[in-house]
C-alpha cells in the first residue's frame, strides 16, 4: 500500500551534504543528516536547521531567503538551484544531495570561490557607457516602454552564478567569460541610453566570449530570474556578426 | 585563479564562420528534408516525374538552390563538428579551424562544379 501523506510527513528529511575543508582534508566527503520534516520548508531552511540544531560546523552562504540576493545557489540533486526557492517536499522522502555549485573551486563545504566570476564581470563593462557625455543639468535619459522592453528581461540577473554551474562550456574551459556576464553585456548593448557596444566588442567577441558558446541552453533552463542568457548570447552573435558584415562591405565606414 | 586574460588576437573570420553555420542550420533543418523527400521518395514513388524535377533543378534558380543547400550545410556541419570535438575532449583537433572549413570549402567547390554540369 502506498504511504499516505501523514505517513510521509512523519519521515525525516534525509540530507547528504558535501563537506570539505580544502586546507585540512585531501578529499571531500558526504555527511548524512536526518532532520524533522516540515511541509513548507525550503532546502535553505533545512540547512539552517542543521546549522542551528545539529552541526554548527557546516558552512554555506545565504542572505535574503527570498530569491533576490543570489547567494544561496547550490547543487540540489545535481541541479544548480537557489536553495531558498527549492522546497524540500519536491524530494521528500527521498534523500536530498547538496553540493557546492559545480565548476567553481570550493572554499569550504558548500561555499564556493567566486573570484573568477567577479574578475570577469567588469571586463564586459556592465554599466551604461553613454555615447555622448550628458551633464546632470540636462536632466535624465528618457526611455520609452518599448526601449525598456528591449533589454528588461536581461537586466533581471542577480549574479547567482547558477548559469555558470549549468554551462558545459564553462565546465570544460574556465576562460569562457560565461552566460551571466555576456548576457549583461548584451543587456547594456540593447539599452537606448548606452553607446558602449564597440567598447565591449574587444572582450565580448574575443575567443573567450560569445563565439565560445555552443547554445546548449542550460543557462536559460536553470536561471531563477528567467534572464535567458543563451538567447542574449545568440542575439549578441547576430548583432556583432551583422556589424562585421557591414564593416566588410563598407571599409572605413 | 585563472582570472581574465582576454587575448587581443584578431579573429576576423569568426563571424563569417558563424553566419555560414547559422545559414546552414536553417538550410539543413528546413530545406534538406523537403529536398530529400522530393528527389528520393517522391520520384521513387512516381509522385513526381524525374524529368520534370531535373528541368526544375537545371533552371538557374534551381542550380543556385542546390548549391546553397549543399555548401551551407557543409559549413554548418564543419562548424558543429569542430565544436563537438572540443566538447568531447579533443580541443587540439577541434581548434584546427582551417581543417574543417577547408574541407567544407573543397566540398563547396565540388558542389559548384557538379551543379554547373547538371
Amino acid at each position: 500500500m502506498a504511504p499516505t501523506d501523514s505517513d510521509l510527513s512523519g519521515r525525516p528529511v534525509v540530507m547528504d551534504v558535501f563537506r570539505f575543508l580544502p586546507d585540512e582534508e585531501t578529499e571531500p566527503r558526504f555527511q548524512r543528516y536526518e532532520i524533522p520534516y516540515r511541509d513548507d520548508d525550503v532546502v535553505l531552511d533545512a540547512l539552517n536547521h542543521i546549522k542551528a540544531e545539529v552541526d554548527a560546523t557546516l558552512s554555506f552562504r545565504w542572505a535574503c531567503r527570498m530569491g533576490v540576493c543570489g547567494s544561496c545557489g547550490m547543487m540540489v540533486n545535481g541541479e544548480p538551484r537557489l536553495t531558498c526557492e527549492t522546497f524540500v517536499n519536491e524530494f521528500h522522502p527521498e534523500p536530498i544531495r547538496i553540493e557546492p555549485l559545480a565548476h567553481f573551486p570550493v572554499a569550504r563545504d558548500l561555499v564556493i570561490n567566486m573570484e573568477d566570476f567577479m574578475d570577469k564581470l567588469p571586463t564586459v563593462k556592465p554599466w551604461l557607457v553613454p555615447a555622448d557625455p550628458k551633464p546632470i543639468e540636462e536632466g535624465e535619459f528618457l526611455q520609452s516602454p518599448a526601449q525598456l522592453a528591449a533589454y528588461k528581461r536581461f537586466s533581471m540577473c542577480i549574479n547567482c552564478m547558477l548559469c555558470y554551474s549549468a554551462c558545459p562550456v564553462y565546465g570544460l574551459d574556465e576562460t569562457f567569460i560565461g552566460p551571466a556576464a555576456l548576457a549583461l553585456a548584451q543587456r547594456y548593448n540593447l539599452d537606448s541610453r548606452d553607446g558602449g557596444k564597440a567598447e565591449r566588442a574587444n572582450v565580448v567577441t574575443s575567443h573567450e566570449g560569445i563565439w565560445e558558446c555552443t547554445y546548449v541552453g542550460d543557462c536559460t533552463r536553470v536561471c531563477p530570474k528567467e534572464v535567458d542568457p543563451a538567447g542574449a548570447i545568440q542575439m549578441a552573435k547576430l548583432s556583432y556578426a551583422t556589424d562585421w558584415v557591414k564593416s566588410m562591405l563598407l571599409p572605413g565606414g | 585563479m585563472a582570472g581574465v586574460e582576454v587575448t587581443a588576437e584578431s579573429r576576423p573570420a569568426t563571424p563569417l564562420w558563424w553566419l555560414l553555420f547559422s545559414a546552414g542550420g536553417v538550410m539543413s533543418a528546413f530545406f534538406m528534408p523537403v529536398t530529400v523527400f522530393l528527389t528520393s521518395i517522391a520520384v521513387a514513388a512516381d509522385w513526381l516525374d524525374e524529368e520534370e524535377l531535373l528541368d526544375a533543378v537545371r533552371h538557374p534558380l534551381g542550380r543556385a538552390y542546390l548549391f546553397l543547400l549543399v555548401s551551407l550545410s557543409l559549413f554548418h556541419g564543419a562548424h558543429r563538428f569542430r565544436y563537438a570535438l572540443v566538447d568531447l575532449g579533443l580541443p587540439w583537433l577541434g581548434r584546427r579551424a582551417w581543417l574543417f572549413y577547408g574541407l567544407a570549402t573543397i566540398g563547396t567547390v565540388v558542389c559548384g562544379w557538379f551543379v554547373l554540369r547538371l
